[in-house]
């Protein structure tokens, strides 16, 4: 198991969140004081750094116009911290292709990151969420085409050393590629993309790049993943390594239960500051018709209110873990097993007003008392064995997965 | 709900359908509705068909129908529309365009009117009128539902009921608007290009306005009204961004005067 330690670099220092329609697109950013911003880009640089001493890996998205995650442009701190760690992987997850105009520029900021960083880049390829369509301004109509092409493009690029090329697609164009630097990895970095349905993580498989699942939980799961090995398996006539899938739950870990609610209250702070409007969530094209039509009657969230949601239920689902080192090995181990297994975990270890000490605290105890069984258990991992205890496993029913798998679970 | 009976055929253009609905006699009403969805069943409907026989696609993408996999923009049902004309053969035909829909009677009409005798705008988008800062047209994508009906109806009352549909026409209204965004994204709801185009268009022309259009404003009209030769503008009160919905009977009035005088 590899772990991945991520932030997405929220600002939380906001007014009521009654007193605002949307923490997305729309919030003015006059609550943004650049003086504290600043305070908080240094902290989460820190807190990187720390994940890197703690010997996990890195992870990095960007989002934009939004107080949730205040990185528009992931290259930017991939470059800081490329230049600033020296042993960890740093996982860009992910460029959002379909939303960006140009993806030669992706694959000229990726590949000197992965030059700087001696070639320590993974690189993720993301469609985008829907609320980015309007700061894009791109129609999310058809954005997995649009990522695919783009995709299509920049390995195009990364792998073409002997003079330029020309590239008309349906989405892109480009004249005269021929990106300087080429990526330090050869023929490029490892690539991920994120998977929310057995669909979209066919393509994935069959590229042989690492799935990952944000936040899917024990109602979604499996069949994702399954998904990914069917799609694997047809193409390749093999199953796929363990590697090649990754999942993403919010993490907090204390010394005993009281202090890790504590923590995992701050860190549900991802989800429950979410209060995006459907004019937002809903733009036309990204979600499939029945789905945007519970979105539009309000019959599954999205009105504007923010998401209603526990600690326990988040548990329950298997979104979070949370508790003492034993309690979180047990918990992720269940859903491993549940899963029918995976070898990256990928950790929303801070979020919100989750402090520095804390999310030291916790991950050292991650780090110290939770991922060496982690390592050792995929080191143990063997696929026939793996089948007899997935199948003992009833499927979990009765567990919404809420508004939160429509937007995250993508 | 429609009294004049109504057929409705499907045409294949090449690899596309597109559902016509026809509906009485006279005259051919080449009529293309806007992105709400299809109003050839509307009540308004019934009094025109009196008059002509109305001939209307539903713009591939509305009403649960397929998007084409090769359509982008509004430019490919311009020219579907162009097979279309041809394939039902249309002669002097009067064209008429609601909101998005007027947009496209206005590009094909600037392509050419050999077809049309007669073209009619009902609170069409399609052209920029202000500033690179100014949004002429409300973006319909990002503004609250309530909001939204508030801006199109002069009584906001006479708006459809979400919450008295079907599923399957809340999914129908979504879809609807996938498509909306797929002929409308960008540049928003018009063609730079347009206003230099539109003298083209030799044929008598009504631009017609609800009063209280929230949406795209009565000035926005006049000024498209302006760029159309000897275009004729006039305005429907007590009515938004529909007034045929609203004011059906003021609506088909100006029509049928606009039609037999010239003149609305």
């Amino acid at each position: 198991m590899r772990a991945w330690f991520f932030t997405e670099d929220a600002y939380p220092q906001l007014p009521e969140q009654e007193s605002y329609r949307s923490i997305r697109v729309n919030l003015p950013n006059k609550h943004f004081d650049p003086e504290t911003g600043a305070d908080n880009y240094h902290q989460f640089i820190d807190m990187w750094l720390m994940a890197e001493e703690l010997g996990l890996e890195i992870m990095l998205n960007e989002h934009h116009q939004t107080a949730t995650c205040v990185v528009p442009a992931v290259p930017i701190i991939a470059g800081i911290l490329a230049r600033e760690t020296k042993t960890a992987r740093i996982l860009v997850l992910g460029n959002p292709l379909a939303n960006l105009p140009r993806p030669t520029r992706t694959a000229e900021e990726m590949a000197m990151v992965d030059v700087i960083s001696r070639g320590r880049l993974e690189c993720g390829f993301v469609r985008g969420v829907p609320y980015e369509s309007a700061p894009a301004n791109v129609l999310p109509y058809r954005g997995a085409d649009r990522m695919w092409e783009a995709h299509d493009l920049i390995v195009k690029a990364w792998t073409t050393h002997d003079g330029p090329f020309n590239f008309e697609g349906r989405w892109f164009h480009a004249r005269q590629v021929n990106v300087w630097p080429r990526p330090y990895q050869q023929p490029h970095p490892p690539i991920w993309v994120t998977i929310g349905s057995a669909r979209s993580a066919v393509p994935v498989a069959e590229h042989e790049y690492i799935g990952a699942v944000f936040l899917a939980g024990y109602p979604g799961i499996r069949a994702i993943f399954d998904g990914y090995r069917d799609g694997y398996h047809n193409k390749h006539g093999v199953a796929p390594p363990l590697d090649k899938l990754a999942y993403c739950a919010l993490v907090y870990v204390a010394d005993d239960e009281e202090e890790a609610r504590k923590g995992g209250e701050e860190v549900l702070w991802y989800m429950t500051s979410n209060k995006v409007p459907p004019e937002y969530s809903n733009p036309p094209g990204y979600h499939p018709p029945a789905v945007a039509a519970q979105i539009a009657s309000g019959s599954r969230g999205g009105a504007g209110i923010p998401l209603q949601t526990t600690l326990d239920q988040q548990m329950a689902r298997g979104n979070m873990f949370c508790g003492t080192p034993d309690q979180v090995f047990e918990q992720i181990k269940a859903f491993y097993d549940y899963s029918g297994g995976f070898g990256n975990l990928l950790i929303m270890g801070q979020a919100g007003h989750l402090t520095f000490e804390q999310t030291r605290r916790s991950m050292t105890l991650f780090s110290t008392e939770v991922y060496p069984r982690l390592k050792e258990l995929t080191a143990a991992y063997e696929a026939d064995e793996m089948k007899e205890i997935r199948a003992a496993l009833p499927e979990k029913e009765g567990i919404d997965l809420g508004t939160f798998g429509l937007d995250f679970a993508r | 709900m429609s009294t004049s009976t109504e057929t409705i055929r499907t045409v294949e253009l090449r690899d596309v359908s597109v559902d016509v609905t026809f509906k009485g006699s006279g005259p051919r009403l080449f009529m293309l509705h806007g992105g709400g969805g299809p109003v050839a069943s509307m009540p308004f409907t019934d009094k025109l068909a009196k008059t002509f026989e109305i001939v209307a696609p539903v713009h591939p993408g509305f009403g649960g129908s397929e998007i084409p996999e090769h359509f982008d923009d509004m430019q490919d049902l311009i020219y579907l529309y162009l097979d279309l004309m041809d394939e039902l053969d249309l002669q002097d035909a009067i064209m008429m365009g609601f909101s998005m829909g007027g947009w496209t009677a206005a590009e094909l009409a600037v392509l050419s009117t050999t077809r049309i005798s007669k073209l009619i705008l009902v609170d069409a988008v399609g052209v920029k009128v202000g500033g690179r800062d100014e949004r002429d047209i409300v973006d319909v994508f990002a503004t609250p539902q309530e909001d939204l009906t508030e801006l199109m109806w002069h009584d906001p009352a006479k708006a459809p009921d979400p919450s008295q549909m079907s599923d399957e026409q809340r999914q129908i209204v979504q879809s609807n608007r996938v498509a909306l965004g797929l002929y409308t994204w960008q540049p928003y709801m018009h063609n730079p290009k347009l206003p230099r185009r539109l003298h083209r268009i030799d044929v008598p022309t009504l631009v017609l306005w609800g009063e209280d259009d929230g949406l795209v404003t009565p000035d926005y009209g006049r000024a498209f009204a302006g760029m159309i030769p000897n275009a004729e503008f006039a305005v429907i009160s007590e009515a938004g961004h529909a007034p045929q919905v609203e004011q059906p009977e003021k609506f088909v009035q100006h029509v049928l005067s606009f039609v037999s005088n010239g003149s609305a």
